[in-house]
């Protein structure tokens, strides 16, 4: 067995064949952008790979998981073990700033950073991802996946998806 | 061709991890329900996604429940394979979805119970419950805000919907005592800090509720006489009919994959 110190090669390899797993829901975004990726390790011609759901019931993670060993397998690691960790829970500070301006460009509203539960309770504002204007609407707090809701702009009258802060 | 029921070994932490786990799972399987049937199809993809939390919820506490009892269960044989005396969920989650009014009364009684449960136990002892209670606490926070809302509009909107909410209410509150009671099994592990003592959160529930139920101009019962068994398994007729569906396929196709 080789240590991983020894193959910091092999170590990177692994890393961005797992990285560049995109979400099923939003391909513009890879895992690592969207913070669910959170640990790699080659041990031997083992794979130990750690993500973590944004929402409990995320139903992309199987495909996640899937895409994950795949990638691997097409990287020369056929033996990969992809598990499910809760803790640090996952929030929208997870979220890479390439990733906020991916989502941006893709026309969904990303999430403000460091959101807390006052922003939840507050009053919130979100900028329309086309035109930029402040002046938007909730049309629904719960959009087409778990993650997002969604939004009108007033100004340019596109509706719009939010990645829900949490 | 009958598929008989699993036993669990009930120890204290098993039990208390699979009435919550059951709790998430019998509330989630209620509001899928209304799946295709919601009065607008905004409040069709939010309950849909509700449930959706609450099943991912009831997936980890299973899963959990099944490394702690350390037999050959798992998370499907205790969600299809238990019947319903051996489930453990509070009575007011499995109660029938009923009206508009009174599902979203249910999800106001329990997500404001859910909200500061969940916050309290982030601090357990136990990694795994203080890991699933990190991310429960965020979806619960969602719910209470998205059923708060509701309330107050139809409180405060016509007077159909008023009234319903009113009946909604008084039908539901002798249920909402389930949610403070400690037993035996579940002292012990409040007495070892593992789990926190829900009896010490009603206070401020109560005021979380009594905040949004005046808003929404309509008034909480004075009447106190509370409903109980959920947790011993001793259930209203409504869980069997919820289970007999829920459970159909493994009852009828034992060990049936996709």
């Amino acid at each position: 067995m080789v240590a991983v110190q020894d193959r910091p090669e092999l170590q990177q390899r692994a890393w961005d064949a797992v990285a560049s797993v995109v979400d099923p829901e939003i391909p513009v975004l890879t895992i690592a952008d969207l913070g669910v990726l959170r640990h790699v390790a080659v041990a031997g011609d083992r794979v130990e790979v750690a993500i973590t759901p944004t929402y409990s019931g995320c139903p992309a993670m199987n495909m996640i998981a899937l895409e994950i060993e795949l990638a691997l397998a097409r990287e020369g690691f056929p033996n990969a073990r992809v598990r499910t960790v809760l803790s640090p829970a996952w929030t929208t500070d997870w979220m890479s700033e390439e990733g906020r301006r991916k989502l941006k460009d893709y026309g969904i509203a990303p999430p403000e950073p460091k959101s807390s539960r006052r922003a939840l309770f507050g009053v919130q504002q979100v900028k329309c991802p086309q035109c930029g204007s402040a002046d938007t609407e909730l049309l629904s707090e719960f959009g087409s996946t778990s993650c997002k809701a969604l939004w009108r702009c007033k100004s340019c009258r596109e509706p719009f998806d939010y990645f829900k802060c949490h | 061709m009958t598929v008989s029921n699993i036993q669990v070994s009930e120890t204290p932490l098993v039990l208390y991890t699979l009435r919550r786990a059951d709790d998430a799972l019998v509330l989630g399987h209620r509001l899928s329900e209304w799946c295709g049937h919601a009065p607008i199809l905004e409040e069709d993809m939010a309950l849909a996604n509700m449930g959706l939390d609450l099943l991912g919820q009831a997936r980890e506490l299973y899963s959990y429940a099944a490394r702690v009892e350390g037999r050959d269960n798992d998370e499907d044989k205790l969600a299809y394979l238990r019947d319903v005396r051996q489930y453990r969920n509070l009575l007011l989650l499995e109660q029938p979805n009923g009206d508009f009014a009174r599902t979203m009364v249910r999800q106001l009684f329990y997500s404001a119970f859910a909200d500061l449960y969940w916050r309290a136990m982030m601090k357990s002892s136990d990694a795994t419950l203080a890991a699933i209670a990190a991310k429960s606490e965020k979806e619960s926070a969602y719910h209470l805000r998205h059923s708060s809302e509701w309330i107050i509009r139809l409180g405060d909107g016509t007077e159909e919907s008023h009234a319903r909410s009113q009946a909604a209410i008084d039908h539901l509150w002798a249920f909402t005592g389930e949610m403070f009671a400690v037993d035996e099994p579940e002292r012990s592990l409040i007495d070892k800090g593992i789990v926190i003592d829900p009896a010490g959160l009603r206070p401020l529930w109560l005021k979380t509720i009594s905040g949004v139920i005046a808003e929404a101009t309509l008034t909480l019962p004075t009447n106190d006489w509370m409903q109980q068994g959920g947790r011993s398994g001793r259930h209203s007729e409504h869980l069997g009919h919820l289970l007999s569906e829920l459970q159909y396929m493994q009852r009828s196709f034992p060990g049936l994959t996709w």
